[in-house]
């Protein structure tokens, strides 16, 4: 009797790093605005489904993990609503997103 | 917390497995075309597969609730919003286009990616995970009495910075925008 493959902690850790690894490339690599924070989002999700495998096969306490996740997509919500806004008025503002070419935070 | 099965089932297991796997490819490949994608919005849509891919991932680990609200929260709100923030940010000649990134950012990104997956795969591989005999077992019962009692401060606070949120991206949007007809 072998454990299946979605039996293992280490399959989950493994895909939150490949998702991790993805959003750090794509929050360093990326010039614009609304890419950054969609790689945000690879990381903040990778960090959840290690909250919640690591509460599923190790902590004596299963509701822990459970419930700070909610609280990390709560808190994924409101810094993407508040991200996208900010890029709307850049954009307004500066007429482009790249992240590199807004050096200042008054024109 | 190993899943063992009875040999009489198997196939069940190669089948749950296959899906896994499947699973485990949305994520990944979604991921890859967020990331990778030339127009905005097919990065938005590999975000969206690989979200789902993630939520199919709660499911095998027995926190259906998770799973849902995953779905719901951040394929159902936050992928939508980024949707209209780019049809809003961007005139249409520019038609959704990610900018370019030049060689020298895209050598730091994988430089920088590629030593957090060595260091972090390393830990993970190099750690014995020790599982403590399980207390709670995780009902969503359990995770609803906790967030109204033992977590029930953090539980207002998130309530407070959501409401923040809202009323701060609210009032940023409309300032930059000139009033009708002036």
């Amino acid at each position: 009797m072998q454990p299946a493959i979605f039996g293992h902690l280490e399959a989950y850790l493994l895909v939150a790093l490949c998702l991790f690894a993805l959003g750090l490339y794509g929050l360093v690599s990326r010039p614009g605005f609304i890419s950054m924070l969609i790689s945000v989002e690879l990381i903040l999700n990778a960090a959840g489904l290690n909250f919640v495998a690591f509460n599923t096969f190790l902590a004596p306490d299963k509701t822990v993990g459970q419930t700070f996740t909610l609280f990390i997509m709560g808190l994924a919500a409101a810094e993407a609503a508040i991200c996208l806004s900010i890029a709307v008025v850049v954009y307004r503002r500066f007429r482009t997103i790249l992240a590199d070419e807004i050096s200042e935070l008054k024109d | 917390m190993t899943f063992t099965f009875d040999p009489s089932l198997k196939l069940y297991i190669y089948l749950a497995d296959a899906a896994f796997l499947g699973f485990v490819f949305l994520a990944l490949a979604g991921g890859v075309v967020a990331v990778g994608a030339k127009r905005l919005i097919h990065a938005v849509l590999g975000l969206a597969t690989s979200l789902v891919g993630v939520a199919g991932l709660y499911v095998y680990l027995g926190t259906h609730f998770i799973a849902a609200m995953q779905i719901l929260i951040y394929v159902g709100a936050v992928c939508i919003s980024i949707v209209f923030a780019v049809m809003l940010a961007r005139p249409p000649s520019e038609a959704e286009r990610a900018p370019r990134a030049g060689p020298g950012k895209l050598a730091a990104g994988f430089g920088v990616g590629l030593f957090a997956a060595l260091v972090l795969g390393s830990a993970v591989f190099a750690t014995r995970w020790r599982a403590e005999p399980t207390a709670v077992a995780g009902t969503l019962q359990e995770v609803g009495e906790g967030l109204l009692t033992r977590y029930a401060f953090v539980f207002e606070l998130i309530s407070l910075v959501l409401l923040v949120a809202i009323v701060g991206s609210v009032v940023l949007a409309r300032r930059g925008r000139r009033p009708a007809g002036g």
